[in-house]
């Protein structure tokens, strides 16, 4: 399961274990809240100092856990000088920032949540630089994006805040995104998704056809990570992000993160064409671009934010070279870079904070009033500017050094001459920085009177500028973790030598150009400052907003054209996707000969098969008129029902004719809260489409059909009728297969009965107790009644006809096994039986008179079917076995008792039970319309006329 | 004779009846009897689990007659796999719509949520066409009444929307079932599978139209293009509990799709060969991009989680579509993945929506009191959703991706999930951006503001309300944290599903012909 170095895995997830920490220490307090962030960073940085020793030896410390082996995931992390490099740089910068961050939040912030998400970032970013796997740094990589997104987000009351935080996401979730795809293609490639396996295996990367894809995928996660341009315009934006975030995330790591993938690849990418000229290119580009706008942002941190994007340019440039010195600066120039920039982002931080504003052109004269947060921004900007004796002058020589030898597209001085432009720009940001901010008499005009902060908040920008002085005075310092680190990145072992003083190379002289042109830029930085703001530029944020917003807008047209809420719509393209479906599905195949006659036609179902065509056709053509159109589908019901009878299937048209008498009874009497027409609501465009699609549907139907009543094929039918009376005692093969075959089916159906039920009740008792019943209250129903809405005649017949319809409906149930009958058709007799009752005499008389719950009936229905399945439980039979056998008590003829008979008790009840709840519920709509009520059976009883007559006489 | 693999069914269907008819005056009553129920089945479901992981397909004869002539129940890993999710889900979703107080709002809430799981679960478990159809009409019923549970104009309106679609599926499924008895006899899946496999190409144009209508009609319960109008609608106006647990519902079609047309009409049947993909894979894109552009579109807060939930059907049927062992592996992570993600951020937006007057638009109103506790609820079931790492999302994105690298397929499928989970991170950001952040910008609307104490602690969420959710993320994180052990399970899933021969030996007895 998992081998290697215990250390590596606990380094890599420290942060996440810790990351619950501030969130619940801060209720102790704010230093007891940073001290406890510290603890894991601490910790962490400790065990890699254990580490570093051997990795320093060249070793590569590893450890694998096994997770997904499925996908070829695993959590394996390993070690080398890469790794060393930028987790030393994430944990310690980490550390310092942790610190600087106590003094910088104010009491307002929820600094528990700041330090929890500083946590969790710290912990995705180590993920990233320790993953031995690339789809577990895929996870990490998004991690850091998502972090970021809350880091920027932070102070979320502010709408700069949200909108960076959503573009930053928005921007590097892309590159993410493209990332997954290229890295899944690498894995694809190598047959393998570990990282060392694939920086072994460059060459037969760089081979294969899909090498252009993959690397395209990578680089774009990359460059959006890195800020590159044109993705470079995320990183200004983020620098909404309290300061700490600033320095941390968008200087010091996170952006390097990208910068770290193309150094991490390099073995398994670099080397090619493409690699070249894309990356390089990308790079220089970048670097100028991002120079040059710093110049001319009057806000601290977007001064410094373009600042990085033309370092982290210089550093991809650097890589995309592709020649070992190139890696050797470029890792040299990581190291350099992170000292002096997280220094000036604090130091604009103390700025900001102290003075209460970051805009460059309302500062000035700070260095008598802050002296010492100005030596710590002087060191840090001198370095940036590339001024000899700072450690930023070393590395930009050895990068000036390669761009002057390197040729592109047959043009050698291209490249250098760019280099030297943007090293020229990067003296006058750099200078103006200094001279603009700290230099120049002291004003009197600040938003808050500045003076230097507290010890603990430049404490760890004058930590990071030791470095930058040691490394500017003794850069052989830093040789060994160069060289190791370059050595991981370039797979070859580095010993290169690192020196102040490297003669009078082309690169010294670029450098002079640059410092001195720099000079003059800032002191020309007035009239080009007003030639900037004139001149017409694209403002990458209005473009981002209006492409956000042109593709928001976009989807939302395209879902509401989709998504109209129209049924009748819907309903039209689910028949013509099912016509055309199937008209595909049907003509990739054949069909054999028919191989079945025809049978006779009969001249009855001549007349039958009319009258349903024309009843059908009626529907269509009088369906506004709802009473017309239930008849009408009352004859259609009533013609299929003959057929059944014509075709032999007296069980099945003995339930189509009790269906079709209760349903139309009930629609009769829902049709009375109901509009009696139905208002024409389409164009005769819309009829005719949707008439087409109807016709082209059944015609299909008729087509298949009949495709298939022309074939015999074998069915399992067979079986059922031969083992239906002696395996399932009934002679009734239609009732044994409902209650016994196939009577989990049937059980199944009663239950849809019985929920029907509960929702017609559920629903009634909604509507009646919201607006709908205010409505109903008020509405004018007809009041066209007749006199005599309970006649006499029509009370005593079904008075009379009840026992009777009883006695059918009993006889129906019982014979069902053997004969056409069962539980169903006979729950429907005996509901027409009740339902006539309260016909002639009205629901609430009726009700009156009956006691038994229609509920409770249902309930009953489902527990007797189920638990007489269940009692086959007790035989060690499977649900729904069911047993028979026959009795013979004397003065009655032998009958058979079946538990099929019981089960179809339960039937009878549920369809019952249903039915009537339906009745119930459609009465109490009547009485919330205002429907009387009758005390009184009949509306004229005659017995009572003649009381009234002898009382009178 | 393995009684426990029916228990699943009969459990809920003997409870509802209790619960619907003895117990419906007494809420709190049919609240115990419910949750009780549901702890149970998942028990069962564990059980069940325990006894597939074996790899033995087991078989119940329901009234003992010898299959194909009744009907089966099947367990196999698969089917027990459905179950436990079933379970799983409802007992979450059962308890927050208990603690929060919407089982209340109308009638016989528990007992329709108990038939629900009745017909989810019998759905799972059927081995027959015919009796699929009859659990899809159950869960069809059962679902309207939970769908308009609580009333309200709109809600009925998408009701009756929701309904009348499904029924019309449910038309289209006689059809297809009519069409499938008259031309191949037998409506048990084993039997039709092994019918299927001596049905020449030339002889095939009706069963094919049965396959063809079969795929529409559970399609439609996936809300799969062309018929997925309906699932915006109704989930984004159903009570946020129901479309919660609607979550499983349309697993349900993308269950049968994955059952069906593997075992019946898969790989290797000469009449059907091929015929799914060619509709499946652009549905399935189609249906990515239309989920998308919905939830970067979206104006409210449900219809977004409804058309993110649209997104996810259309990836988990993008694995589905191709009909290999590696990709329905990953579609069936992905499956259980997007049903707990879909369920966690509805119920989210419940709370966040109990605390905004019953209000989710996505416009900017003055900040809840839980702000920070729903911002981090929201952002783990967000992130859940739109595929993002830690959350098992991101897990399944990768093994659906890694799995569809076939050619012709690679390039579609890569760039519609790729660019389909951008544009789903995107709206998602907005949307939590203007609810969470956003709204603390403006000072709180005088009526809360001026809110006596005991009105703003009304409105907080407790903590019955909040640990399903919770719960639901926490397991989010073990699916990604046992991930390996899962895809095992589910590999063994896959292998046993795409195994034919033994599907059918287990069911007919026989060797299977094959």
């Amino acid at each position: 399961m998992s081998d290697g170095n215990v250390f590596l895995i606990i380094i890599a997830l420290l942060p996440f274990a810790g990351a619950l920490m501030p969130g619940l220490m801060i209720r102790a307090g704010r230093t007891a809240c940073a001290s406890f962030t510290a603890i894991p960073t601490a910790l962490a940085l400790t065990m890699l100092i254990v580490l570093a020793p051997d990795v320093m030896r060249g070793e590569v410390i590893q450890y694998e856990l096994q997770w997904l082996p499925q996908l070829g995931l695993s959590a394996s992390f390993f070690l080398d000088g890469l790794g060393l490099l930028f987790a030393g740089m994430i944990l310690g910068v980490g550390l310092l920032i942790t610190l600087y961050a106590r003094f910088y939040l104010s009491g307002e912030d929820p600094m528990g949540q700041f330090y929890t998400y500083l946590l969790l970032f710290q912990g995705a970013m180590l993920g990233i630089v320790l993953s031995d796997n690339i789809l577990l740094l895929l996870i990490f990589w998004e991690l850091t994006s998502l972090s970021s997104f809350l880091l920027i987000g932070y102070w979320k009351h502010l709408p700069e805040g949200r909108q960076g935080a959503r573009m930053a996401l928005a921007v590097t979730g892309a590159g993410g995104l493209a990332m997954i795809g290229g890295m899944l293609i690498l894995g694809n490639i190598v047959g393998s998704y570990n990282l060392t396996d694939i920086l072994a295996a460059g060459d037969q990367i760089k081979a294969h056809d899909w090498y252009m894809p993959a690397l395209i995928l990578i680089l774009l996660g990359a460059f959006t990570k890195s800020a590159q341009f044109p993705f470079h315009f995320w990183l200004p934006h983020a620098m909404a992000a309290p300061t700490p975030v600033s320095a941390y995330l968008h200087s010091a790591t996170m952006v390097k993160a990208g910068v770290f993938l193309m150094a991490r690849m390099w073995p398994a990418l670099a080397g090619t064409e493409a690699w070249f000229y894309i990356v390089a290119s990308v790079g220089l580009i970048t670097m100028v671009v991002g120079a040059v706008i710093a110049l001319f942002k009057d806000d601290l941190k977007a001064l410094l934010a373009f600042s990085t994007v033309s370092h982290l340019g210089l550093l991809t440039m650097l890589l995309g070279f592709g020649t070992d010195k190139a890696a050797i600066a470029a890792v040299f120039h990581i190291i350099n870079h992170l000292t002096f920039k997280a220094a000036l982002f604090m130091t604009a931080g103390i700025v900001d904070h102290e003075t209460h504003t970051r805009d460059i052109k309302r500062l000035g004269g700070l260095s008598a009033l802050m002296p010492i947060t100005a030596v710590i921004g002087t060191i840090a900007a001198l370095s940036m500017a590339g001024i000899p004796l700072f450690n930023g002058f070393i590395s930009k020589e050895k990068m000036l050094e390669e761009a002057a030898h390197t040729v592109w597209w047959d043009n050698p001085w291209i490249i250098g001459a760019l280099a030297t432009l943007g090293a020229l720009f990067s003296v006058a940001y750099s200078l103006r920085f200094i001279f603009h901010v700290f230099g120049g008499p002291v004003r009197d005009d600040y938003p808050a009177k500045p003076h230097d902060p507290p010890f603990g908040m430049w404490a760890a920008p004058a930590l990071l500028c030791i470095p930058v002085v040691l490394i500017g005075v003794m850069p052989h310092l830093a040789e060994p973790l160069v060289n190791v680190a370059a050595g991981a990145v370039t797979g070859v072992e580095q010993n290169a030598k690192l020196k102040l003083w490297h003669g009078l190379t082309p690169a010294l002289y670029m450098s002079i150009i640059a410092v001195i042109g720099g000079a003059i830029l800032l002191w020309l930085h007035k009239p080009l400052d007003r030639a900037w703001i004139a001149a017409p530029r694209p403002e990458a944020k209005t473009i981002f907003d209006a492409l956000i917003a042109a593709v928001v807008s976009l989807t939302r047209r395209m879902t509401d054209l989709l998504f109209t809420g129209e049924i009748s719509r819907y309903l039209a393209i689910f028949v013509a996707a099912s016509v055309a479906l199937g008209a595909v599905a049907w003509s990739g195949g054949g069909l054999a000969a028919p191989d079945r006659a025809p049978l006779p036609v009969d001249p009855v179902v001549w007349v039958g098969w009319v009258l349903l065509v024309a009843a059908t056709g009626a529907v269509v053509l009088m369906h506004r008129h709802r009473f017309r159109a239930l008849v009408l589908i009352g004859i259609i019901g009533l013609m299929i029902s003959s057929g059944f009878v014509f075709l032999s299937a007296p069980d099945l048209a003995l339930t189509q004719i009790s269906v079709e008498t209760v349903t139309i009874l009930l629609l009769l009497i829902a049709l009375h809260f109901l509009p009696k027409e139905t208002p024409i609501e389409s164009g005769v465009g819309r009829r005719l489409r949707d008439g087409v699609i109807a016709l082209v549907a059944g015609g299909g139907v008729a087509a298949v059909a009949y495709a298939f009543l022309q074939r015999n094929v074998e069915t399992i039918s067979d079986y059922h009728l031969a083992n239906s009376y002696e395996g399932g005692g009934g002679t009734n093969v239609v009732n044994v297969i409902l209650v016994d075959f196939r009577g989990y089916d049937t059980y199944g159906e009663i239950i849809v009965l019985g929920i029907a039920g509960l929702i017609i009740f559920a629903v009634m008792e909604a509507l009646l107790n919201g607006p709908a019943g205010r409505r109903l209250r008020n509405m004018e129903l007809s009041q066209d009644r007749s006199r005599d809405r309970h006649p006499l005649m029509m009370v005593v017949a079904t008075r009379v006809m009840m026992p009777i319809a009883l006695m059918v409906g009993i006889y129906i149930f019982l014979r069902g096994h053997n004969q056409p009958g069962g539980g169903f058709v006979s729950g429907l007799v005996v509901s027409i039986a009740l339902l006539m009752q309260y016909m002639a005499s009205g629901f609430a008389w009726t009700q009156n008179r009956q006691r038994i719950e229609y509920h409770t009936l249902i309930g009953w229905g489902v527990i007797i079917a189920g638990l007489t399945g269940a009692g086959a439980w007790l035989a060690g039979k499977p649900f729904l076995t069911s047993a028979f056998g026959y009795v013979h008590w004397p003065p009655i003829e032998e009958f058979e008792l079946a538990t099929a008979m019981l089960f179809d008790l339960g039937v009878f009840l549920a369809v019952l039970g249903a039915v009537m709840l339906m009745l119930y519920s459609l009465s109490r709509l009547a009485r919330h319309a205002g429907e009387t009520v009758n005390v009184e059976p009949m509306d004229y009883d005659p017995v009572e006329r003649q009381d009234k007559r002898e009382g009178e006489a | 004779m393995n009684h426990w693999i029916i228990a699943p069914v009969i459990l809920p269907a003997l409870l509802a009846p209790v619960i619907g008819f003895v117990m419906r005056y007494d809420i709190r009553l049919a609240r115990i009897a419910s949750l009780a129920g549901a702890v149970a089945l998942l028990a069962i479901a564990l059980g069940l689990v325990v006894q597939a992981a074996g790899g033995e397909t087991q078989v119940y004869r329901l009234g003992d007659w010898p299959a194909p002539f009744g009907i089966v129940l099947v367990l196999d890993r698969l089917s027990a796999l459905m179950v436990l999710l079933t379970a799983l889900l409802g007992l979450l979703v059962l308890a927050h719509a208990t603690a929060t107080g919407w089982d209340d709002r109308g009638r016989h809430f528990h007992a329709l949520f108990q038939f629900q799981l009745m017909g989810i679960s019998g759905a799972f478990l059927t081995g027959d066409v015919f009796n699929l159809f009859v659990f899809f009409e159950i869960l069809l019923i059962a679902s309207y009444g939970l769908m308009i549970h609580g009333g309200g104009r709109d809600r009925m309106r998408a009701g009756l929307q929701y309904v009348v679609i499904n029924l019309a599926g449910s038309t289209l499924f006689l059809f297809a079932l009519g069409v499938l008895y008259a031309s191949t006899g037998t409506l048990n899946i084993a039997d039709l599978a092994l019918r299927l496999q001596d049905i020449p190409l030339e002889d095939a144009a009706l069963v094919r139209v049965a396959m063809m209508l079969l795929l529409i009609v559970f399609a439609v319960k996936a809300a799969l293009f062309p018929v997925q109008f309906w699932l915006p609608g109704a989930y984004s106006n159903a009570p946020a509990p129901v479309a919660a647990l609607f979550a499983i519902m349309t697993k349900v079609g993308a269950y049968s799709i994955i059952r069906i047309h593997t075992t019946v009409f898969g790989p290797g049947i000469e009449a059907t060969d091929g015929l799914a993909f060619d509709w499946l894979f652009p549905a399935a894109l189609i249906t990515i991009a239309i989920g998308a552009a919905g939830v970067l579109g979206a104006r409210r807060l449900m219809p977004l989680i409804a058309f993110a939930v649209l997104g996810s059907m259309g990836t988990l049927m993008l694995a589905v579509s191709v009909f290999a062992p590696a990709a329905m592996t990953a579609g069936l992570y992905y499956l259980v993945h997007s049903t707990f993600a879909a369920a966690a951020l509805f119920l989210v937006a419940d709370l966040v929506m109990a605390q905004r007057d019953g209000n989710d638009g996505l416009s900017t109103r003055a900040a809840i009191a839980q702000n920070g506790l729903m911002a981090a609820l929201f952002f783990g079931a967000a992130i859940a959703m739109a595929g993002m790492p830690p959350l098992s999302g991101f897990l399944g994105k990768l093994l659906v991706m890694d799995a569809l690298r076939a050619p012709g397929v690679i390039g579609w499928a890569w760039a519609a999930i790729l660019v389909g989970s951008l544009v789903t991170i995107v709206g998602f950001a907005r949307a939590g951006s203007v609810l969470f952040w956003k709204s603390t910008s403006l000072a709180p609307a005088p009526e809360t503001g001026d809110a006596p104490l005991h009105q703003i602690e009304r409105n907080a969420a407790g903590t019955a309300q909040v640990m399903p959710v919770l719960a639901m993320l926490g397991l989010l994180a073990a699916l990604a944290l046992f991930a390996g052990p899962l895809a095992g399970y589910l590999e063994a899933t896959t292998g046993q599903l795409f195994d034919r021969a033994g599907y059918v030996a287990a069911v007919l007895g026989t060797n299977g012909g094959v």
